[in-house]
């Protein structure tokens, strides 16, 4: 199955949720935050997400420069 | 221009604005009676502080604990080659007085802390956060939720910048809706250790001060519940809804954060003592 995850297609399994799509690009569910096809969504739904074919989503990290 | 008091001078030093459909001589009015302060003198510090210089906004406050450094000069543009080993604050304001003579600065040659936040933050009327830490992020944050002040945050990582306007008790959501607690030690890069692009924070630091004029002027619709993603390389900017947390620990329905956090001693960036320790 195949979603978009910041403009980059990427293949998950099924059942994949969204939790399992932040720790698969190797970030923390924690310090990620996550628009679901246009719509934020909260973090303690994070594993609860599933995913389906043609998802788009955008994972924005914590950062702290200036 | 009648009715607004401007002096001869400000008619034409302002007169792009004055003639500006949406800013006019009462935006003009409103820039000059308001408050801004910038926390950090920076790379996001110093467009966002000589921009609002320019625009005329009456008094614009810069915080900041530390010395200009060579390395430094490669994106804070507010501080030049002269000014290598003079505080920041004293630099910056020197270009902010040269920008524009009319307009009061204020300086605070100071590292925010949870001992001083509240004094230093409670005469302003719009705080925006050009800091480069963690833990500045989080103190700035918590005390202008407690403070009932608009924050307008920016922060930039290599290529990579955010911005947001976090404006309290509109069920509008804060750092920490987004990021209820920092990053621990070591998870997330510093600039000093990821390097960053020069002009990321001239992009992005004139995105805040934008968001401020705004704010002050009542133009346009601010940056409130979207946060604005800007990635240089492919030259694309971003939004994303973001909501406010009725669980959050400082704005939410039963806040736990209370008081002013220092997070130094265990945050994403090592202290200098720290660093002192281990050399």
């Amino acid at each position: 199955m195949r979603v978009v995850a910041n403009g980059k297609p990427r293949e998950v399994g099924p059942g994949a949720t969204v939790e399992d799509l932040i720790r698969f690009v190797g970030l923390d569910p924690q310090y990620v935050i996550v628009e679901h096809n246009g719509e934020a969504l909260e973090r303690k739904r994070y594993g609860e997400a599933r995913l389906t074919e043609g998802d788009r989503l955008e994972l924005v990290r914590a950062v702290a420069g200036g | 221009m009648t009715g607004f008091g401007f002096t001869e001078e400000q008619v034409q030093r302002y007169a792009r604005h004055i003639i500006l459909p949406g800013i006019g001589g009462a935006g003009q009015k409103a820039l000059l009676n308001a408050k801004v302060l910038c926390i950090g003198a920076g790379g996001l510090g110093s467009p966002i502080a000589m921009y609002l210089a320019a625009a005329g906004v009456g008094t614009v406050g810069i915080l900041d604990f530390d010395r200009v450094d060579l390395s430094n000069l490669q994106r804070q543009i507010v501080h030049g080659t002269k000014d290598v080993g003079r505080p920041k604050v004293e630099s910056a304001a020197e270009t902010l007085r040269d920008i524009n003579p009319g307009i009061e600065v204020v300086t605070y040659d100071t590292l925010l802390g949870s001992d001083n936040a509240f004094g230093i933050l409670e005469p302003w009327d719009i705080v925006i956060d050009g800091t480069d830490n963690f833990p500045v992020r989080y103190l700035v944050n918590d005390a202008t939720q407690i403070l009932g002040k608009p924050l307008v945050y920016g922060s930039i990582y290599q290529f990579e910048g955010q911005a947001t306007v976090f404006m309290p008790g509109q069920e509008a959501p804060c750092y920490r809706c987004l990021f209820p607690q920092p990053p621990p030690p070591g998870t997330v890069p510093s600039c000093a250790e990821g390097g960053v692009f020069g002009v990321l924070p001239g992009i992005v630091g004139c995105i805040q001060a934008t968001e401020a004029i705004k704010l002050i002027t009542g133009l346009g619709e601010p940056l409130i519940g979207k946060l604005l993603i800007f990635d240089a390389l492919v030259m694309e900017f971003t939004t994303v809804k973001i909501r406010w947390d009725a669980d959050c620990p400082v704005c939410g329905k039963e806040p736990t954060v209370t008081e002013l956090i220092d997070y130094d001693m265990f945050c994403g960036i090592p202290s200098r003592t720290q660093e002192g320790d281990t050399a």
